[in-house]
């Protein structure tokens, strides 16, 4: 613990964030473990909006903003400017969603990370595409309504499992992380600061707006997430060494579903099926972290 | 010191006298010889600079903004499918107002596959806010390449150094290579004017409401105003150090012609014989030459077509339902002149098709023998092809 460096606040008020976004509690956490030699890649995200407009910034770090598909390379180009300038102690990270992450960004992530560049790339995920009014990505759940997966075409695909496919590119560092946990996510941050190479985070950050949930909820249904097991906190290093932080059993998905808008249409047969499905999942992570629950 | 050097690697040896610390790039023929060679020297240490091998031409550029951004003179090279792919970040560099240079070797867009010299890849990236400089030959390209930085750096613009496919990325030609001394006294190290920093922490590239965009925009505009007479200046510092200058436009035996034929990249140098053998034959006949078309030199054609009745433009590119791009912007330098000359546009050479001086002639007759020009270009040096049968 280092209490002075995490009393200190990298985050003005007077963001520009909805009620309750987890969006901001997220940036706030992360920021306090990264301190001032930290500089931001922002491609198009709610927070290219929540920073602020020109000419104000609601960050007191320097940020970069980027085009949508770009977090990654990005990212690459500051690193090396940096490395050419003799600056080492600077750490450079990609804020993106996961519109930025798990579709249009994958490709230069993808490359980015297996040149193994030396940065931190973190995902705030609010399961859409919220900044251009609820669309669905391949971050958004099984069963979730959106804009674009109205009525009956709510969505019948699973959600991408992002962190699984940047293991696979056998990177130094990978972890969940949730706005619930703060310890935990701080001390993710610290750990992933404290390594060389590329590290990345996937932060579930609850949106009251496109989940349909009250504001004052946000944390809540952020927790229940990692209660039922649909937002597993882990972490995986050098790709092959897997550690569950967490090991909860205390909701079932359907109370977590009742809960927000967007799963109101779905069924109790539904509600069943996705049950088996996180179970599934959370099975396999039990094998891949060689230990039962 | 002279040497024979390919075009490709003209470029290759300004980018490495010019202390370029952030090289990115992606593989696309026929630019790759430039990479190849840059690749070799930062991994023998000939080059203090780090080689960004991304997996694509946006994050190429994408790249380059980062770098560029956080305080390093940057390099890349592409052509064609490249170039296009890029088009989202050209616009993003240049309202970035990021000093990237690129070299840019014009290759023909698909379908069908063509590798091969055609201009419509980098003219259809006029409206992106990158400075283009056109290259006649391997010197002109070494030269041009060490003013792109320095012009750059001058107005936060980007610059797009054009040089055709294979005639001149491909071809070996003595070029004088400058000492590194000389380059030094030329190009001073880069100094940001804005730089990602730490100790000054500020947002880059925010989201900028209607009250402040346009007043942005317009100082783009202002910027690309100044590259006009800021490329004198570095011209002039140029040929203080190297003996060497080409200006925006050359006119060649311009002051008495009747008929200017207009050209650029290496066309040119086929005009030029052309033009011999017209004058010995006691044509009137004149060239003008553009090496600069983003900011487009007006008054420089202006002042070089003037006085003539007629002039011929060759274009190695289309606007499809505006013919060649080159006429349509010296249509638009011209319009506003009392008696300015009639403008014959002509598209030739398109994907690699060779423009010899055969072609150069039909055009010069076709433009002496015309009342009136057509409305848009006349393609010249067409073969008789049934597109049903594909049979000549």
């Amino acid at each position: 613990m280092q209490p002075d460096g995490r009393s200190r606040e990298w985050m003005c008020s007077g963001h520009v964030g909805c009620a309750g976004c987890g969006a901001a509690v997220a940036m706030r956490f992360f920021l306090k473990a990264m301190g001032e030699k930290t500089i931001l890649v922002v491609p198009a995200c709610c927070w290219s909006v929540i920073a602020g407009p020109y000419p104000q910034s609601a960050l007191k770090v320097p940020v970069i903003h980027a085009a949508f598909e770009t977090g990654g390379a990005t990212a690459s180009g500051v690193r090396a400017a940096l490395d050419m300038r003799g600056d080492t102690e600077t750490t450079v990270v990609t804020w993106a969603g996961d519109g930025g992450t798990f579709d249009i960004g994958f490709q230069a992530l993808s490359g980015a990370v297996e040149r193994n560049e030396n940065f931190i790339y973190v995902c705030y995920d609010n399961e859409a595409y919220m900044n251009t009014g609820i669309q669905r990505s391949s971050s958004t759940p099984y069963g979730a309504w959106t804009t674009t997966t109205p009525g009956r075409d709510w969505k019948k695909m699973r959600k991408k499992n992002i962190v699984e496919a940047l293991v696979a590119h056998r990177i130094p560092y990978a972890a969940t992380a949730s706005i619930a946990y703060p310890e935990d996510l701080i001390r993710k941050a610290e750990k992933a600061r404290s390594m060389k190479g590329s590290r990345f985070l996937h932060i579930f950050a609850s949106c009251p707006t496109g989940w349909r949930i009250p504001s004052e909820m946000s944390v809540k249904i952020a927790r229940m997430a990692v209660q039922t097991n649909i937002f597993p906190l882990y972490e995986v290093e050098d790709g092959v060494r897997y550690t569950i932080n967490y090991r909860p059993k205390e909701y079932l998905v359907r109370e977590y579903f009742r809960l927000q808008g967007r799963f109101r249409h779905l069924k109790e047969e539904d509600l069943d099926q996705i049950q088996g499905m996180v179970d599934e999942d959370w099975r396999l992570l039990l094998r891949k972290a060689g230990g039962g629950a | 010191m002279m040497r024979v050097l390919e075009g490709s690697h003209a470029v290759a040896e300004a980018v490495r006298l010019a202390r370029v610390q952030v090289v990115s790039a992606y593989p696309i023929t026929p630019q790759t010889h430039i990479v190849e060679i840059l690749s070799d020297y930062c991994a023998a240490g000939g080059m203090d600079a780090r080689f960004l091998r991304v997996e694509s031409e946006h994050s190429c550029l994408a790249a380059l903004i980062g770098a560029q951004s956080a305080g390093a003179r940057t390099f890349t090279a592409t052509s064609s499918q490249g170039l296009a792919l890029m088009h989202e970040l050209l616009h993003w560099s240049a309202g970035a107002r990021l000093p990237i240079v690129m070299a840019e070797v014009n290759r023909a867009l698909g379908p069908g596959w063509n590798i091969w010299s055609d201009q419509t890849d980098s003219l259809a990236q006029r409206d992106t806010g990158w400075i283009q400089l056109y290259c006649e030959d391997g010197q002109e390209v070494l030269d041009t390449t060490l003013q792109a930085f320095r012009l750059a750096e001058r107005v936060n613009l980007p610059v797009m150094v054009v040089l055709d496919a294979f005639y001149l990325s491909h071809t070996h030609e003595p070029v004088d290579v400058p000492g590194q001394e000389a380059v030094d006294r030329f190009l001073p190290p880069y100094s940001p004017k804005f730089r990602l920093d730490t100790k000054e922490p500020f947002a880059l590239s925010p989201l900028v409401p209607p009250s402040a965009y346009m007043e942005m925009r317009r100082d783009i505009a202002r910027a690309m105003e100044e590259a006009r007479a800021c490329f004198r200046d570095v011209e002039a510092e140029f040929d203080a150090v190297f003996g060497r200058r080409y200006g925006p436009v050359e006119a060649v035996r311009c002051e008495d012609a009747e008929i200017i034929l207009v050209a650029s990249g290496t066309v040119t140098s086929t005009a030029r014989l052309l033009l011999e053998e017209l004058r010995s034959k006691g044509e009137k006949a004149g060239l003008l030459k553009i090496r600069m078309f983003r900011p487009f030199p007006a008054e420089d054609v202006r002042r070089a077509l003037w006085r003539a009745k007629k002039a011929a433009v060759i274009d190695r590119n289309v606007s499809f339902g505006a013919g060649g791009i080159f006429a349509q912007e010296i249509r638009a330098a011209l319009c506003n002149m009392p008696d300015r000359p009639q403008v014959f546009g002509f598209i030739a050479g398109l994907g690699g098709r060779d423009v010899t001086t055969a072609v150069l002639e039909d055009i010069y007759l076709q433009t002496k023998n015309g009342d009136v020009p057509p409305g848009e270009s006349v393609w010249v040096g067409l073969q008789e092809v049934s597109h049903a049968t594909g049979r000549a």
